[in-house]
């Protein structure tokens, strides 16, 4: 009995205790992170943004969650049954799990894995399959096509993305994600490493189907791409997932890049703040960059984004991958 | 030389970053929004909003079922029918109007000799079913009852220019 | 203990069965969707392993690019299953010699442990316990120390298969007209457009 308590229940339930003290602020952030989309662009564009319900308009994501929540899913009849209902769920379950990884400080991860970094990776290629089976799955025209243009799009920008954190990994001579922000306690990487700074935040934008290259969903054309047929729910966790994944990719940004949870500077009145509000100001300051881009730029062309992804970024971080690696040999810099 | 100077610039996505520098700069600007429900903004005296049967001061209505606004308006959305009153002037016995077909081009009120038929500054009439915007004459008259204020105040502000 | 054996019979169950429904399902979009499945599991047993970085290295390049592309084609494809059954039993005596040549290899493996059981560790690498390095680093050493000559023309023949698809796929059409976005954006204001002073009445 003690050996069973000791052995498999206790720790089951401090997992699951971790599990949700991660999801619910988390689906917290990625209703109000819709809340934030809709103020910063009103702003940028002059306008005031939701502010009727509660105040300041607080409570609008809240609102929005109950209309769809109360709303009627419909299953096209065309539609391949399984696989539509799959889509939304594969898609939002994996914005989850990659948190698993993510250190908010210094051993604040669920699972502080030694390949953190491919794990977060591996999951984030895998988006590509909510999308691809939501728009396979609606039998219908627009869902088609903007599925086959994101998977076109998510599998080239994870090509250069993979570049980037090789040269990341350079610098640090490690996989586990504490090990990556731990390195960067002399300066962050995005001093060092700005143009693949850049490449990876661009390359973020094109993996989460963001505003400059959010031609699956491109509501003025494909009408609202790969979730035109999904309604209520489905549509909400799509949603969800979607922004969740916007979340994630700044939290990876902010590892690989911008230090973690440690503080800019590393004395008096910075290190008075705790290190997970660190790392929360570092992933609003990447969001908010992600819903600047989106007021600022219009959409790319297709042929466009292709090119950007393989004609630009790739040649440009293979370099950068070969001047890093050349540099960190023969000045004696490398990890270790 | 050019060639360098663009290469640069490229590289450096000077225009991105000018472009983010943009709406930087109107995220901090003052808001133009109007806070709709609360806050209204101006109205034109000729703003063509909903429909209104106006009455002379001592309470006669104004429409002599002439049916010039019937004749003109595009949209077919007018139907009157007139008879002679007890009194031998002619009154309509029924003045209907469409909302759904309305235009609001505003070519009945152009038309009325009498200024009876008026577009008034209300645009707030939206309504549940189709049957409610089938305006009869007794809700044209009311209309008119209740906005008679704005709506001589408008024909006055444009008498000047008519 | 019994978690790990538990998850084990887990992903083996699951990998097993969804590696039969690849074979055996009507439609070949989800037979695909089930490969992928067989993969995933196939990374979860890795993992159980202790080898997570080849885990993870499957999931990437196998889910997250391979299958995304036979996904794509097999969608983009209209494929007609009549017409495959077709041929079906014509081609069974080469499929059934194929699948007859693997489980003899694969008793053969099983064979060879069970005959000699010191076999394996006479090809053994002198691979540091897992204990002292992890497995991302134990790999570097073996593909990069000792096989960096292979792994290298390894690398080669990819390269060279790769341009010969290239080469294969490309084709120089005349006549078409591209954009240069390099030549559009160079050009300059007193090239584009000139002011002319136009007196009325006469036109240009």
């Amino acid at each position: 009995m003690n050996l069973f308590w000791e052995g498999y229940a206790w720790p089951t339930i401090v997992i699951v205790a971790q599990i949700i003290a991660m999801i619910v602020p988390l689906l917290v952030a990625v209703a109000y992170l819709t809340y934030a989309e809709r103020k910063v662009i009103a702003a940028m564009q002059m306008r005031k943004g939701p502010n009727v319900v509660g105040p300041f308009g607080l409570l609008q994501p809240l609102a929005d969650g109950v209309k769809l929540l109360f709303k009627e899913t419909i299953l096209p009849a065309g539609a391949n049954r399984v696989v539509f209902i799959l889509a939304p769920v594969l898609t939002f379950s994996l914005a989850m799990v990659a948190w698993s990884v993510i250190p908010v400080d210094e051993g604040w991860a669920i699972a502080d894995i030694n390949v953190g970094i491919l794990f977060l990776f591996a999951i984030s290629s895998l988006g590509v399959y909510g999308v691809i089976m939501a728009g396979w799955a609606s039998n219908s025209k627009y869902p088609f096509l903007g599925a086959l243009r994101s998977a076109a799009q998510m599998v080239s920008y994870e090509v250069s993305m993979g570049f980037v954190i090789i040269t990341v990994l350079l610098c640090v001579g490690s996989l586990n994600l504490t090990d990556i922000v731990l390195a960067q306690r002399n300066v962050w990487f995005c001093v060092p490493l700005l143009p693949m700074f850049v490449i990876f935040f661009i390359s973020t934008l094109a993996e989460t189907n963001r505003a400059p290259f959010d031609l699956p969903e491109g509501e003025s054309e494909l009408v609202a791409g790969y979730f035109v047929e999904y309604s209520a729910m489905a549509f909400a966790l799509f949603f969800l997932g979607e922004y969740a994944n916007m979340i994630l990719m700044s939290g990876m940004t902010t590892i690989l890049f911008l230090g973690g949870w440690l503080p800019p500077l590393g004395f008096a009145p910075f290190t008075w703040i705790p290190g997970p509000i660190w790392f929360f100001a570092k992933v609003a300051l990447v969001l908010f960059l992600f819903l600047w881009v989106r007021a600022t730029f219009p959409r790319y062309r297709y042929d466009q984004l292709m090119r950007l992804g393989w004609k630009v970024f790739l040649p440009f971080s293979l370099l950068w991958v070969v001047v890093t690696a050349g540099a960190l040999l023969a000045f004696g810099w490398l990890p270790k | 030389m050019a060639f360098v100077e663009r290469a640069a610039k490229g590289l450096l996505l000077t225009e991105l970053i000018s472009g983010m520098w943009l709406t930087l700069r109107y995220f901090f600007r003052p808001k133009v929004t109007l806070n709709y429900p609360y806050e209204k903004g101006p109205i034109s005296p000729r703003f063509r909003g909903e429909h209104a049967l106006r009455r002379y001061p001592n309470g006669e209505e104004r429409c002599i079922a002439c049916k010039l606004c019937e004749a003109i308006c595009p949209a077919l959305a007018i139907t009157i029918e007139a008879e002679p009153r007890a009194d031998g002037s002619r009154r309509t016995t029924r003045y209907d109007i469409d909302m759904t077909k309305c235009i609001y081009c505003g070519l009945c009120q152009e038309a009325c000799p009498v200024d009876a038929i008026v577009e008034g500054p209300n645009f707030e009439f939206a309504a549940e079913t189709r049957e409610e915007l089938f305006f009869n004459k007794a809700k044209l008259l009311a209309n008119g009852d209740r906005w008679e204020y704005e709506l001589a105040k408008a024909i006055e502000a444009d008498a000047p220019y008519r | 203990m019994i978690v790990q054996a538990l998850a084990f019979y887990l992903f083996a169950a699951i990998m097993v069965a969804s590696a039969v429904m690849v074979i055996s399902s009507r439609n070949p979009v989800h037979s695909v969707l089930f490969l992928i499945l067989a993969f995933f599991n196939a990374a979860g047993l890795f993992v159980l392993l202790g080898a997570e970085f080849l885990a993870m290295i499957l999931v990437v390049v196998y889910v997250g690019a391979v299958a995304v592309l036979f996904l794509f084609v097999v969608m983009m494809l209209d494929v007609n299953i009549a017409e495959l059954r077709h041929g079906f039993l014509q081609y069974l005596p080469i499929g059934a010699l194929i699948g007859l040549i693997l489980l003899v290899e694969l008793g053969m493996v099983a064979g060879a442990w069970v005959i000699s059981p010191g076999a394996g560790a006479a090809a053994h690498l002198p691979i540091p316990p897992p204990d002292q390095v992890t497995n991302t680093a134990a790999l570097g050493h073996v593909l990069y120390d000792h096989y960096v000559y292979l792994f290298q023309s390894a690398g080669l023949i990819l390269l060279v298969a790769m341009v010969g698809a290239i080469v294969l796929t490309l084709r120089q059409r005349e006549g078409v007209r591209r954009q240069s976005i390099a030549r559009q954006i160079s050009r300059r204001r007193d090239e584009a457009i000139e002011v002319k002073d136009v007196t009325s009445g006469s036109g240009v």
